[in-house]
Parts: structure tokens; C-alpha cells; sequence
């Protein structure tokens, strides 16, 4: 694997391979839960914990854990802090907890936390791996807060439960249900696919000017 | 196709000058009769809101759409016929919405005209069926002077119409459905009932819809299917309890089926390709139709039922493929 700078580690997960809109994992509590600002906050901030928590631990085994048995040891060591997430959950915010439901649980098996352990947590030291954790972990809430506080805006006229567009606003009742999620999410990914590809047009551009200079 | 493109295929080559444009641009001709009758019906507002549907469709496609595409007429149609399907009472931002959601969502992120899978006229509707589920179903009721506008027409965007003064009706399906009352089968036809902008005048929509096919610029198939299917299962329903179903005649005059089967389910993208497929297209409609009105939680099933056989019609196509002329394979099999 190529060296990569710990700026670049820290980095990477926030835009340019953002686990949600460039890599599109982790969508099914991207969609289920983002129809208030305040569930994506919490869903964002449990995610991040868990990722946080399992990469250190996985990093610092990394030497002792056998080949075999890799995935079933990542897998409890991501419950135990999924488990103390649920607890947290439940004890500070009961109403979100409530709102969550089985999603909190099913952090589990969110597609990101595993894949971190493998690809990035697994083979570098701890350090790295927590700077690789907490920029995809923020990636993960940057993410569930642009879908929340879209959702949110439109289908409440609400942000963070403060109304934002006075008592006559009509809401978007379609933006709170499922069907949003699924047109937001769309939205979102067409737009970055749009500024990704006007970004690269211009790098094509400027690198062929470059080349003719030099000829 | 744009100028300069070319097309080639085997010969013999006919030019039958039925472009794009001049079959859109017929279709957009016969909807004014039905606009008229939407007017006549609902006075002013039907104007405003017919035409921020369509304002809405017309941007969108003029901002996102190709260069040119704006002039075929599509757009226009898609614009005018959600229109058509709106309550008279609409504030005109959400019709405006709806035209715009439409086109993007339902035309131009496919690629455009010829890519869509669902009808965008009546996916701008399901959107906003699902958006602003209570102006959608606030039927406004005969008013003392037709000048008087049906709604909040102008509330502001983003806000809520002011329903209180308002004096809402029902539609002849929603007055079966909830209170087992029926309507005359002469004013379903002649269109004085409550509904949609340009659903309730059954024999005027019928007129222009039989012109289209005779200019064969919609298959006749589709609607043909569409009655039938409406009929037959209404009719077995019917003679089985006429206390609990209703009539055949009143399912299908009454509610947007008219227009749907004339205009929306015969869309040329949207709908099957050959002509055993058309019969199978139509009459899942009107079985749908049929189910979501008799056992649905909504009055009316029209939209949904053409949507869910929008989604359908690839696999239709490729089940009814026609066979390779002198061999016993299905082409492109």
C-alpha cells in the first residue's frame, strides 16, 4: 500500500472517499433514520464512537489476532462498542433512542465499521488508525447531517425542532417518509457527481494546456 | 434526432413525416378542448393552476434539457396534462413544483424524452399526491359566481393555502367509497361533478382522445383494454353484491380513468411496444383501477395503477415479442 501522510489519512474519509456519497456504504441507516436532524445526529455521533472505539482496539491486536478468526474478533470487538452506544443512547437521549430502534443495534453491522477494520484498521498502527477512523467517522456525520437537515427543512420546516419558516409553512410530508430519504440521497449524489465531473473536465483542461506550453 | 444525425437501415425507406414535434404539438391541440371544459367548470383557477404546472414543466426543461428540446412539445404536454389532474384549488406554487418534479424526476434524469420509465405527468402528481397530501384531496364545491377562485390559488410559496374559507366537496368517488352515495351517470359524462381540473368531463375527453386515434397517433388498443378490463371486473363485482360494488358505467366515468387511459397510459414511451403487449398493459390497468378503488385505502386508483404498469412494461415487451419472420425463435432472443 502507498505511504499516505496522516493529514491525508484524517482526510481522506471526509470528501474524497467519503463512505456515504463516494463509496455509497452504510446507506441503510443513511436512509432509515435521517428524517430529523436530531436522529442523524445521534445515529452519526453513535457511528462515530463505535469507529472510533473498534479501530483502536483492532489496531492495537493487530499482531495477535489470527488470520482465521479476524472477522468473527472484529465483529465483537464493534458489538461490545455498539452495546455501550445503546446503553448511552437509552440513559441521555431516550427519546432518540426510541426514534432509532433497531438501527442502533444494527450498527453491528454497518458496512463502514467493518471495512475500516479490514482495509485500514487491521495493518497500520493505532495512531493512524484512529486519524483514518475520525475522518470517515465524520465523513459518516457529515453526511447524515446534510440528509437530516435537508429532510428536516423541507418536510417540517424545522431545524433541530426550531422552526425555521413560520407557523403557514405547508410540510413536504413525502420528505419525512421513506420515498424522501431515497430522493434526497439521489440528489446529493447527482450534485457531488456533477461538481466531481466539472472538477475533472477543469484538470483535463488545465493539463492540456500545460502539455502545449511545454511543446 | 437533431439535424445531421443521420439514420441508416436496410431498405425500402418511408418518410411519413410524423415527427416527433408535429405528434406532439397534435396531442397539445386536442387537450384544449379539455382545458376548455376545465375552465368553463372551475372558472379562473384552473387557468392559474393548469398554466404554474406547466410554467414549471417548461422551466425545468428549459433549464436541464438538451438544447432544442424545449420545442418538441413534450415538456408542454407533460405540463398541461398534470395540470389537468390537479384539484381546481391548488396553490399554484405546488403545482408549479409538481410540473418542475416531473419533468427533472420524471423525464430528464432518465436522459430525456424516449428514456423515461414512468410517465412524468403522472409522477409529478404521485409526487405531489405524497407531498401535500391535503391540498391534493381539498375539493372545492360549486361556487356562486365562476369568477370566484376555488382555493387559496395565490398563497405564498412554501406556505399553506388558508383552507378555512374554502368550501370543499367531494368527489363522486370519494362519496361512493365513504358515504355509499352515488352520482348521476349524466353528470359523470357531462363533467359538473367535483374532481381533478380536467377529469370529470368523461364524453369531451373521449371525443379528443378518439381523434388522436384515428390520427393513429395513440394506440387504441390501450384505452379499448383499459374499458374492457374496467368493465368486465367491475361488472362480475357488480352482479355478485350491487349493494357493496358499484356500477361498471359509474367506475368508468367517474375519477380520472378517462383521462388516464385516453392520455396517460397511451404516453408512446411508457407504454408497451407491440400489440399483444397493449392488451395485457390496459387491462392491468383497469383490473388495478378496479382493486384500488374497491379495496384500497384511496377513492381513486388511476395514477398508481398506470405507475405500477409503467414499471412493468419492459417485461412486457420482451414477453410478447413478436417471432423472427420464417423461423419459430422470438427476435432478439
Amino acid at each position: 500500500m502507498k505511504k499516505t501522510t496522516p493529514k491525508q489519512d484524517l482526510l481522506r474519509g471526509v470528501w474524497r472517499e467519503n463512505p456515504v456519497l463516494v463509496q455509497a456504504l452504510g446507506l441503510c441507516p443513511t436512509l432509515a433514520v435521517t428524517n430529523t436532524v436530531a436522529n442523524s445526529l445521534a445515529m452519526g455521533l453513535a457511528t462515530f464512537f463505535v469507529l472510533m472505539g473498534s479501530s483502536f482496539l483492532v489496531s492495537s491486536f493487530r499482531r495477535w489476532v489470527p488470520r482465521e478468526v479476524r472477522i468473527s474478533t472484529y465483529i465483537l470487538i464493534i458489538a461490545t462498542f455498539v452495546t455501550v452506544a445503546d446503553m448511552t443512547l437509552a440513559a441521555v437521549v431516550p427519546d432518540i433512542h426510541k426514534a432509532l430502534g433497531a438501527f442502533i443495534a444494527l450498527i453491528v453491522v454497518n458496512c463502514i465499521i467493518l471495512g475500516r477494520q479490514e482495509a485500514f484498521a487491521s495493518r497500520n498502527p493505532v495512531g493512524r488508525s484512529l486519524l483514518d477512523a475520525a475522518g470517515t467517522g465524520a465523513g459518516f456525520v457529515i453526511s447524515l447531517l446534510l440528509m437530516g437537515g435537508i429532510r428536516e427543512v423541507l418536510g417540517q420546516g424545522t431545524f433541530l425542532g426550531v422552526p425555521l419558516l413560520g407557523p403557514h409553512y405547508e410540510p413536504w410530508v413525502i420528505m419525512i417518509l421513506p420515498p424522501g430519504g431515497f430522493l434526497t440521497l439521489g440528489v446529493i449524489l447527482l450534485a457531488i457527481s456533477a461538481i466531481e465531473r466539472r472538477r475533472a473536465s477543469r484538470a483535463e483542461r488545465a493539463a492540456a494546456g500545460t502539455m502545449r506550453r511545454a511543446a | 434526432m437533431t439535424a445531421g444525425e443521420r439514420l441508416v437501415t436496410a431498405s425500402p425507406h418511408l418518410a411519413s413525416g410524423h415527427t416527433t414535434p408535429r405528434i406532439m404539438w397534435t396531442v397539445v391541440a386536442s387537450l384544449v378542448p379539455v382545458i376548455g371544459a376545465a375552465v368553463w367548470f372551475f372558472g379562473p383557477s384552473a387557468v392559474f393552476v393548469i398554466g404554474a404546472a406547466t410554467a414549471g414543466a417548461l422551466a425545468t426543461e428549459r433549464v436541464f434539457g438538451r438544447a432544442g428540446s424545449l420545442m418538441d412539445g413534450s415538456g408542454l404536454i407533460t405540463g398541461l396534462l398534470l395540470g389537468l389532474t390537479l384539484p381546481a384549488g391548488l396553490p399554484i406554487w405546488m403545482a408549479f413544483v409538481g410540473g418542475a418534479f416531473g419533468i427533472g424526476f420524471g423525464k430528464l434524469i432518465f436522459g430525456g424524452l424516449g428514456q423515461n420509465v414512468f410517465n412524468p405527468a403522472l409522477l409529478g402528481r404521485a409526487f405531489l399526491q405524497a407531498a401535500f397530501p391535503v391540498a391534493m384531496t381539498t375539493w372545492p364545491a360549486e361556487q356562486v359566481s365562476w369568477w370566484t377562485l376555488r382555493g387559496d390559488t395565490f398563497a405564498l410559496p412554501l406556505m399553506a393555502g388558508k383552507a378555512a374559507d374554502v368550501v370543499t366537496g367531494a368527489t363522486p368517488l370519494g362519496l361512493m367509497k365513504f358515504e355509499q352515495q352515488g352520482t348521476t351517470l349524466s353528470h359523470l359524462m357531462l363533467g359538473n361533478t367535483g374532481g381533478s381540473l380536467g377529469e370529470t368531463a368523461g364524453i369531451l375527453i373521449t371525443l379528443c382522445g378518439l381523434y388522436l386515434a384515428l390520427r393513429n397517433y395513440l394506440n387504441w388498443r390501450i384505452p379499448a383494454s383499459i374499458f374492457l378490463a374496467v368493465l368486465v371486473f367491475a361488472g362480475l363485482l357488480h352482479q355478485l353484491d350491487p349493494g357493496r360494488f358499484p356500477a361498471p358505467l359509474f367506475m368508468l366515468f367517474s375519477g380520472g380513468l378517462m383521462l388516464g387511459a385516453w392520455y396517460m397510459a397511451t404516453d408512446m414511451v411508457t407504454s408497451p411496444v407491440t400489440n399483444g403487449g397493449t392488451w395485457v398493459f390496459g387491462a392491468g390497468v383497469g383490473f388495478l383501477v378496479v382493486v384500488i378503488r374497491v379495496w384500497g385505502g384511496l377513492a381513486e386508483g388511476v395514477m398508481y395503477a398506470i405507475l405500477l404498469m409503467n414499471a412493468l412494461v419492459p417485461f412486457i415487451n420482451r414477453a410478447t415479442q413478436p417471432r423472427v419472420l420464417g423461423t419459430r425463435e422470438r427476435s432478439g432472443a
